[in-house]
């Protein structure tokens, strides 16, 4: 069964949203990376870009597939992951932690609100796999 | 690979299954008009000993060896060792697929391995693909290579790149959202203007250039590299002659990002156009975005060293339309025959080739400069071709030539360039002899006394 932490936002493209303040964290969700199978590279974008909601932000490559990875909110990439440069694998082990990847600063805070709560999320994948 | 047949009854078995009766029910959708009835109309079958005399026949017309040539313009004679031939025509390597799978390939996945690491060392560059069609495809996914990595979408290329492989960019970029402008070249050197620098913006992906170029000059092209760094653009050479790595920089030590090639000049004969093969070479910061296929070394259980295709998961089986590119295979055979013409001739050998061909060349032009009538149109250094400027209309001139003396003597520009009536391109190689070379001069000098 799948982590999924209660504190978080979910988009049903499986990444979560840790807000801070107008700063979100965004990451893949457990369900996801245990779809993907080991990552082994990450393509992301350079503090400064900005994306609209639900644009593509980068690419995850697993040793089966390459996915597009979305940005949930909208905003401004403040900070990107660069430990994730060298240890990708980090996506597969801790999903919420160390394998968070951009921090952006939104455009509009209140977006989270329209996210996917936990239990939402969790039905939603249970919908999916079935 | 093996072409698996089957049998009357295991194909009843498989129509039963779908249950149908007869294979013709397969195409029961196709209405009943567009249906072939009747038979094709082809000739009957010939006897072995009719059909051979037949191609003898067709063989016959053909203006056969003896012929002089100097015509280059992308295409090149030059000599093929026999073992070339020879092992590319074994029956592991001669199939019409190119098998992949490492369980069942790994001479074939060796030798592409082989040339990737010999492509690399003779462009100086770091990482290079399983090959391409050819040299002007290539060039078309560097462009394309470079929009990806660069996010940009204006492209500026020499105009003195093969005005062929400018046509397949042009293709491959009209409907990518890609802005292809072409850069003049300076009409006293031939080679790309100066004043390119000016036109590189914060929009250029990239700038394309050919050195040697379409005219034989080559291009400073560290300098241009310098000029496109500047402006955060990637550098994409094209080579059309791979013998001039043998005697020039190598691109990558000219800081190029991306390099492609033609490969024919080392194995490949010239027949009517192909098949050829490209080269395609990269920084390793790209590797991700490399077109095609890759063949990495990897080491199993055991830990034996064997190979398998990489990065895989970029390519369109995988990644559908997000794929870097809708080449899902690459040019087997003709990377083999490349392989082994690389590996039989190694560095010394491609090196004297080239020494050769430069050597020649240099005969030639200054002979055929010195004739009444005739000029070399530009200044700029050369590797084994050249633009003349001859008397008259040049198209006229070398078929005569053709005819009369059975020499073919070089491409009239004017069939790429209206305004170039007068100028055809020579190219000389390590199979023309001084005495051919010869012939072409005391040819040429009928005509200056016109």
């Amino acid at each position: 069964m799948a982590n999924v932490p209660e504190d978080l936002h979910y988009s049903k493209d499986h990444e979560w949203v840790r807000p801070d303040g107008d700063v979100a964290t965004i990451g893949i969700t457990d369900y996801a990376q245990n779809s993907l199978g080991d990552v082994v590279y990450l393509e992301l974008p350079k503090p400064g870009e900005e994306f609209a909601t639900n644009e593509s932000f980068g690419s995850v490559e697993s040793v089966k597939a390459v996915s597009e990875v979305f940005t949930p909110v909208a905003g401004k990439v403040i900070e990107v992951n660069e430990q994730l440069n060298d240890t990708p694998e980090k996506v597969n082990s801790d999903p919420y932690g160390e394998g968070w990847m951009i921090k952006v600063r939104m455009a509009s805070p209140g977006e989270v609100d329209s996210l996917l709560t936990a239990a939402e999320y969790e039905d939603f994948t249970k919908a999916e796999s079935e | 690979m093996r072409y698996i047949p089957n049998s009357p009854e295991e194909r009843a078995e498989m129509l039963n299954s779908i249950g149908l009766n007869k294979s013709a029910e397969l195409f029961a959708s196709i209405p009943d008009d567009l249906l072939l009835r009747e038979h094709l109309n082809t000739p009957a079958a010939l006897s072995e000993l009719e059909l051979l005399s037949r191609f003898e026949r067709m063989g016959q017309r053909n203006a056969g060896p003896g012929r002089v040539s100097f015509l280059g313009g992308g295409a090149y004679s030059h000599y093929i060792p026999t073992i070339v031939d020879h092992i590319i025509s074994r029956s592991e390597f001669f199939t019409a697929y190119t098998p992949y799978q490492p369980e069942i390939s790994q001479g074939t996945l060796q030798a592409i391995f082989e040339f990737q690491t010999l492509v690399c060392q003779l462009t100086g560059m770091e990482v290079a693909n399983a090959s391409m069609y050819d040299g002007s495809t290539g060039l078309a996914e560097a462009v394309l290579m470079a929009e990806r990595v660069t996010k940009r979408s204006r492209v500026i290329a020499a105009a003195s790149v093969h005005p062929q492989y400018l046509e397949v960019v042009k293709t491959y970029v009209q409907h990518a959202g890609i802005e292809l402008q072409l850069a003049d070249f300076d009409k006293k050197t031939g080679q790309i203007s100066s004043t390119l620098g000016e036109r590189i913006d914060d929009q250029t992906a990239a700038i394309v250039v050919q050195s040697p170029n379409f005219f034989g000059c080559i291009e400073d092209v560290a300098a241009l590299a310098t000029l496109a760094h500047a402006r955060g653009a990637l550098m994409i050479v094209a080579v059309t002659e791979a013998i001039s790595f043998g005697l020039l920089k190598p691109p990558g030590a000219c800081n190029a990002d991306i390099v492609v090639a033609e490969g024919q000049s080392f194995g490949v004969p010239l027949s009517f156009g192909g098949p050829y093969v490209g080269l395609f070479a990269v920084r390793e910061k790209y590797a991700r975005q490399i077109p095609g296929r890759l063949v990495g070394e990897a080491y199993d259980k055991q830990g034996r060293r064997g190979f398998v295709l990489t990065l895989a998961t970029r390519e369109q089986h995988i990644r559908r339309e997000k794929a870097t590119s809708n080449i899902c295979t690459n040019e087997g055979l003709i990377a083999l025959a490349a392989t082994v013409y690389m590996e039989t001739m190694g560095r010394k050998g491609i090196q004297e080739v080239a020494q050769q061909c430069a050597q020649k060349t240099a005969y030639a032009a200054r002979r055929i400069g010195e004739l009444d009538g005739f000029s070399l149109r530009f200044s700029g250094p050369r590797f084994n071709e050249f633009v003349v400027r001859g008397p008259a209309e040049a198209t006229s001139q070398l078929r005569r030539l053709a005819r009369d003396r059975a020499i073919d003597g070089g491409i009239a520009l004017s069939r790429f360039y209206p305004d170039c009536e007068n100028d055809f391109l020579v190219c000389v190689t390590e199979i023309n002899s001084r005495e051919q070379i010869d012939s072409l001069v005391e040819g040429l000098r009928d005509f200056s006394n016109e």
